[in-house]
């Protein structure tokens, strides 16, 4: 047990939580503003995949040595953006399912990065190794801070400006929002794109980050991990990276278990399984309740 | 135009449109469209090869689509077919491992029964959490995907893998437990080929559902509640009974995976055996316009897909197997915004098209 709990694993928690808050808060503004967003792990996946691709580009082609990270790092974020518009467009303007279009988009996002990976290094949906000192910064201390202050602007946001107070009254409220004067599709454009960039931040942090090039299907489901932080947190900001802290810890103890004999008493599985069985138990209403905004997942409809 | 070929229109013009996009797509990345998509899809006619893994590989396609079809019946989206298939396999083998001594005319009828209760259990639980507290069922299928994955990977790894076997297998099902490869009852048909009798069960319940669905009280209940819940409670039905029957009904068809890939093709439980068949049946079921015939016509042509990314793979320059994930996200995408053709369709001025 005492060489599990160590300082160390409280580094690697929050190493491991950085991709999950980013995605997770990405997809509380979707989910603030009305669009349910499964589509997470697709956004991730673009992310992960530019983002490496990007910096290899910008470092071995172009020896931009240090800055490449963060032009790749830029670079996930557009990814993001991207797919996530074309998932905006589906739902918003063209009024698709959005769980149908979510699952689209991580089909879809499966398969893209492979395809790429094919035809610009010649491999099977990997890119190739990034110099190791070439990466984003991995200080807990650093990221811990970077966190802080994102979890506290995204509250302000939502919170404290005009801008949040609309977001949050078209998930509520759209027939309400509409009628005040506000756009519910323009906010819930931004919504949406907003979640695109930060999950694309998140997948770009697994691969340029946590790791140091991008393998097939990296994201390994860590995408429904920070959906499942956002149910947890009950779509609040500081509650929601909570979450997230408390789902990386069980997978920095799942990392660290194996091969010791706390290991051998408690099967990984079991601590692996834990977020899940929290988020389904949180949704039912056991531990206090976890209530989606009001218009979650239906389009609107302007009356005519 | 008649109705069947309105049915057909959409889902076509998907299908195409989806083609076009993959086609510009591998010109972007420097390979001949038109010699990928011959690989892709010409290798599926041949005899006996051809046909004999189409067919095999639509087989699980029609049990996921199947699944999924009757949630959106009921108005519920069963993500979670990944999950209720591997749980059901994994209880499949169980079953045929435990009871290996067994005679055939007990065993199969035993690893068909575990195979479609533990599929149907493992889905009703999501139908009674929607039902009872009223949870999403989207994010609990999903929740219940990952949960049944380490389960059962915890099974096979610490109980039922053979000692030092190097892959996450558990030890092979008795004898009496294999159902019949068709090798076995057409001349000329090789054993090789894993194509089983559990496609003649994967037709026949297309059979069954349509029946059911259409065709019994139940059905009727569990369409009224997919359609107008406010008004199936009104008219007396328990919404909450359909939920869950529903639900169950789903993971039962998702569980019957494991009769084709365990007593079929592979006589034991191989961890991560599914390609994805749980979220291809969401694209079978939209494309098939979550109806039985439909679900045959999709499951055939993802089947193709998958059979020939294999030829794609080891015969073309730059393009990967991975284009048939690419293709099936694609026509998910515009099957699911089918207004975008409507839309367009209407900007082009076909008008009377617009429905």
């Amino acid at each position: 047990m005492r060489d599990i709990f160590t300082w160390a694993l409280i580094e690697s928690t929050i190493r491991l939580a950085t991709p999950l808050v980013l995605a997770a808060l990405g997809g509380l503004f979707s989910e603030r503003s009305g669009v349910i967003n499964i589509a997470l792990e697709g956004k991730m996946l673009a992310g992960a995949f530019t983002a490496a691709a990007v910096t290899y580009a910008a470092d071995v082609r172009l020896g931009m040595g240090t800055a490449s990270p963060w032009l790749g790092l830029l670079g996930g974020m557009i990814a993001g953006l991207f797919i996530a518009a074309i998932y905006a467009v589906s739902c918003i303007k063209f009024k698709a399912d959005q769980v149908v279009s979510g699952a689209a988009i991580n089909i879809l996002m499966l398969g893209i990065p492979g395809f790429l990976s094919g035809a610009l290094f010649l491999s099977s949906g990997s890119t190739p190794q990034l110099p190791k000192d070439h990466l984003l910064p991995q200080s807990p201390y650093v990221i811990a801070l970077a966190i802080g202050v994102l979890v506290f602007v995204i509250w302000y946001v939502l919170y404290k400006t005009p801008f949040g107070l609309r977001l949050r009254s078209v998930g509520e409220k759209p027939e309400a929002a509409d009628a005040a004067g506000v756009s519910v599709s323009r906010l819930r454009y931004s919504g949406v794109l907003l979640a695109g960039v930060l999950a694309g931040m998140g997948g770009a942090y697994l691969s340029i980050g946590q790791s140091s090039l991008f393998t097939r299907n990296m994201t390994a489901g860590r995408g429904f991990i920070a959906l499942a932080a956002l149910i947890f947190g009950k779509w609040r900001p500081v509650q929601t990276m909570l979450a997230c802290l408390l789902f990386g810890l069980t997978e920095a103890v799942s990392i660290q278990m194996q091969g010791t004999e706390f290991g051998q008493e408690i099967p990984v599985q079991f601590i692996n399984m834990v977020p899940y069985v929290l988020t389904i138990i949180v949704l039912a209403g056991f531990i206090g309740t976890s209530r989606p905004p009001r218009a979650l997942g239906i389009p609107y409809q302007k009356e005519k | 135009m008649p109705k069947f070929a309105r049915e057909l229109l959409f889902p076509l013009i998907a299908v195409v449109a989806a083609f076009i996009v993959g086609g510009i797509l591998i010109l972007i990345i420097g390979d001949n469209p038109i010699e990928a998509y011959r690989l892709l899809l010409g290798s599926a006619l041949s005899w006996p090869d051809g046909i004999g893994y189409t067919l095999f590989h639509a087989t699980p396609l029609i049990f996921t689509g199947l699944a999924v079809l009757v949630g959106f019946r009921c108005g519920l989206f069963n993500i979670g077919a990944e999950g209720q298939l591997y749980i059901a396999a994994f209880a499949t083998a169980w079953v045929g491992i435990t009871f290996a001594n067994r005679s055939a005319w007990l065993l199969v009828p035993l690893c068909f029964l575990a195979a479609i209760l533990v599929g149907g259990l493992w889905g009703a639980i999501p139908g009674i959490l929607k039902a009872r507290f009223g949870s999403h069922e989207v994010i609990n299928t999903i929740m219940l995907n990952f949960i049944a994955l380490y389960l059962i990977s915890y099974l096979t790894q610490y109980h039922y893998r053979v000692p030092g076997d190097p892959i996450l297998q558990t030890s092979p099902i008795g004898e009496g437990a294999h159902i019949p490869r068709f090798g076995a009852f057409i001349p000329g048909f090789p054993e090789r080929i894993p194509l089983n009798v559990a496609f003649l069960l994967a037709l026949l319940c297309c059979l069954l559902v349509y029946l059911f669905l259409w065709r019994t009280k139940w059905g009727y209940e569990i369409r009224a509640t997919g359609s107008n819940p406010t008004a199936a409670e009104y008219g007396g039905i328990s919404v909450r009974k359909q939920i869950v029957l529903a639900m169950a009904v789903s993971g039962a068809l998702a569980g019957m995976v494991g009769i084709n890939e365990v007593l079929g093709y592979r006589y034991r439980y191989y961890d991560g055996f599914s390609d994805n068949y749980g979220f291809t049946g969401i694209a079978v079921a939209l494309l098939g316009r979550n109806h039985p015939v439909g679900v045959i016509l999709a499951a055939l042509l993802f089947a193709v897909l998958q059979h020939g990314g294999i030829y794609v793979d080891g015969f073309s320059e730059h393009v990967t197997k991975d284009i048939v994930q690419v293709l099936q996200g694609i026509i998910i995408l515009f099957v699911a915004a089918e207004s975008f053709f409507k839309w367009s369709l209407g900007r082009f001025g076909f008008r009377r098209l617009r429905a």
